[in-house]
Formats: C-alpha cells, sequence, structure tokens
C-alpha cells in the first residue's frame, strides 16, 4: 500500500537535503486563500473524525476476551497435541519393550525345550547302553547251565 | 523544571493543579499524570488516527504512549510542554511500528487504514448548501492524497502543524528537527497540497 510505504521508506526524501537550506529561509505561512480553505476544511474534517472515532463505544474488552478464549483454545489443543504425542510415545515404548520381552521370553521357552528334548534323548539313549550293558553281562551267566549241560554232554 | 515541594503545581502544559497537602508525592504524581492523560489523550489520538488513518491502530497507539509516558513520568524534567513531550513519545511510537511492521514483513498483520474517499466523508458542519459541503469534501480528499504522497517527516510535520495547530518550536522539539528542517518541510508540503488544489481546481 502506497500509503504504508509512504510512512517507512524514503521515497521523498531524496530532494529534501537540498530543499532544507533554501526552505529554511522560506516562511511557511499560507498565501493562497483557497488552500488556507482547504487546510482549514481538512483540519476540520479531521477534528471530526477523530471525535467521532474517539467517543464511540469502546470494543477493548470484547476483543480482549475473544482473543484470551482464542489463547485459551490454543494452549488447550497445544497442551491436548502434547499429551497425545507424550501418551503416543509412552505407548509405542511400553509396546516395544513387550514384544522384545515376549520374544526374549519366547526363545528362553524354545532353547528349554531344546535342552529338555536333548536331555531326554541322551537320558534315552544312557538307558538304552545300560540295559545293553547289563544284558551283555548278565546273559552269559545266564547261559551258564545250558553251557554247563552243552559241555556235559559232549563228555 | 518541575518543583516538586511547591504548593501550586503549574504543569508544563500550563495546567494550574490546586495544592494537594495530604497527598504524598506518590498519589499527588499519580494524579497530575490522570490530569494529563485526560487532557491530551484526544489531541494525541487525533494525531496518531491522520498518520495512520486507522483508529484501531490509532487507539493501540494511544494507549502504548500513555503507558510509555506513565513508566517515564517520574524522568519528565518539563523541559519542554506535557504535550510536546507525549507528542515525541507518539511519533516514535508510530515509527516503531511501521520500521517493525517493514521487517517483520511475514507476520500476519492486518491494514485497516480507511481509503481516502471515506476519511473525506468527515466534513465541518457548517457548510449549509449542499454545493459547498461537496466543495470542502473535494478539497478535503485533495489535500488527504497530497498528503498520502508526503514522506514520514513532512507529513508529520504537516499535521502536527495544520491539524494541530502547534507552533514551529514546539514541532521541533516535539520532532527533534530544527526550526528551519521544520520549515522546509513544511514549504515541500504545502508545495504539495498547493500543487494538487490548483492542478485540479
Amino acid at each position: 500500500m502506497k500509503w504504508i510505504e509512504g510512512m517507512t521508506g524514503k521515497a521523498n526524501e531524496g530532494g529534501v537535503a537540498a530543499e532544507l537550506r533554501e526552505g529554511a529561509a522560506q516562511d511557511s505561512a499560507i498565501q493562497d486563500p483557497a488552500v488556507e480553505e482547504a487546510l482549514r476544511n481538512f483540519r476540520m474534517s479531521v477534528h471530526a473524525w477523530s471525535d467521532a472515532a474517539y467517543s464511540r463505544p469502546r470494543t477493548t474488552a470484547q476483543i480482549v476476551r475473544h482473543r484470551s478464549w482464542r489463547l485459551a483454545v490454543g494452549w488447550a489443543l497445544a497442551a491436548l497435541l502434547m499429551a497425545g504425542g507424550f501418551s503416543g510415545g509412552v505407548f509405542e515404548r511400553h509396546r516395544r519393550i513387550e514384544r522384545e520381552r515376549i520374544a526374549v521370553a519366547a526363545r528362553l521357552a524354545e532353547r528349554q525345550k531344546a535342552l529338555l528334548a536333548e536331555q531326554s534323548k541322551q537320558d534315552d539313549e544312557d538307558l538304552l547302553a545300560k540295559v545293553d550293558s547289563d544284558v551283555s553281562r548278565e546273559v552269559p551267566s545266564a547261559m551258564e547251565p545250558l553251557a554247563q549241560l552243552m559241555n556235559d554232554g559232549a563228555k | 523544571m518541575r518543583a516538586k515541594g511547591a504548593s501550586t503545581r503549574v504543569m508544563a502544559s500550563g495546567t494550574a493543579l490546586e495544592p494537594l497537602a495530604m497527598a504524598t508525592a506518590g498519589e499527588f504524581a499519580a494524579e497530575e499524570f490522570t490530569c494529563v492523560v485526560e487532557r491530551h489523550r484526544p489531541q494525541i489520538f487525533r494525531f496518531l488516527l491522520a498518520s495512520t488513518r486507522d483508529v484501531d491502530l490509532a487507539e493501540t497507539l494511544t494507549q502504548e504512549c500513555f503507558l510509555k509516558a506513565h513508566r517515564n513520568w517520574s524522568r519528565f524534567r518539563g523541559d519542554s510542554s506535557a504535550m510536546t513531550w507525549l507528542m515525541r513519545i507518539a511519533i516514535n511510537l508510530q515509527k516503531d511500528h511501521w520500521r517493525n511492521r517493514r521487517m517483520q514483513f511475514w507476520r500476519h498483520t492486518q491494514v485497516n487504514a480507511v481509503d481516502l474517499d471515506e476519511a473525506s466523508e468527515w466534513l465541518p458542519s457548517g457548510e449549509s448548501s449542499a454545493e459547498k459541503q461537496l466543495l470542502a469534501r473535494e478539497q478535503v480528499k485533495r489535500v488527504w492524497e497530497s498528503v498520502k504522497g508526503l514522506s514520514e517527516r513532512q507529513r508529520t510535520v504537516f499535521l502536527l502543524r495544520y491539524v494541530e495547530e502547534r507552533e514551529l518550536s514546539e514541532i521541533a522539539q516535539a520532532t527533534g528537527l530544527s526550526e528551519g528542517t521544520v520549515k522546509a518541510h513544511l514549504s515541500r508540503a504545502l508545495g504539495r497540497v498547493r500543487a494538487e488544489l490548483g492542478g485540479k481546481r
């Protein structure tokens, strides 16, 4: 907006330096009655506008209330989002830990099972070996009378 | 200089205050500041309104001006009138506002400045005939147009002189310029107004 730019910019400052030298000597009194009248009307117009605007009912309280309400909603939403994010993070972490715990427990159970199976197999083998050994040791003595008979018959 | 212990306080703006025998210095200063606010608030508001053409912004800046004045009231030494001191604060606030606005262009800021037609609708009620009113409205609009084309300093000086009817010395104090510079700015501003009125008369 040109008005706004004019407020901030230095668009018209360029020629001012030269103007300052010659202008300082000039009297700024108004010579032209038309200009004088226009300036008087302008002044009265600004005064009328300002008086009307100054005495208008103020809406500051409403604006402040509206702003504070919006601020409160904003804060509540932000808090809700933060709480949601935090609880989501906590939940996710808890779930991951739980999953890891279950996986570890499953691995342990599997290992235990394997160990038990291994042990059971070993026990069976030991038992069979023992039985074989016992049988091999017992048979000769058990067969001894038969062997004796056979021996006697041969004589 | 402000004489704190004086029985009758004469404010720099010329307002004589009744002696307040029972009041403490703090209460007295508060009372005095209240008087200053009541007396000068409409003028500060009017100057800011004419400078910005934005009623809400003018109100906000007026509030800020008096808030700043209140904070620094104890440091006001009375070297200039209270009005000049307040006007200087208002001018600086206005400058800061536009500077901040330009620097912080990414911020969502609303421009509520009314257009020239709307600003020109306020007319002195004394004009009798419709023709005179129309002429006055046209003149006011032309002046607004020329004011719009002025630089920040020229506009400030012009409004202080021809709307607030301040003396050149007061304008020089309020703006921090020399009187010669103020005259030069006024001369240039008047030249623009003359050209605008003469060219379209």
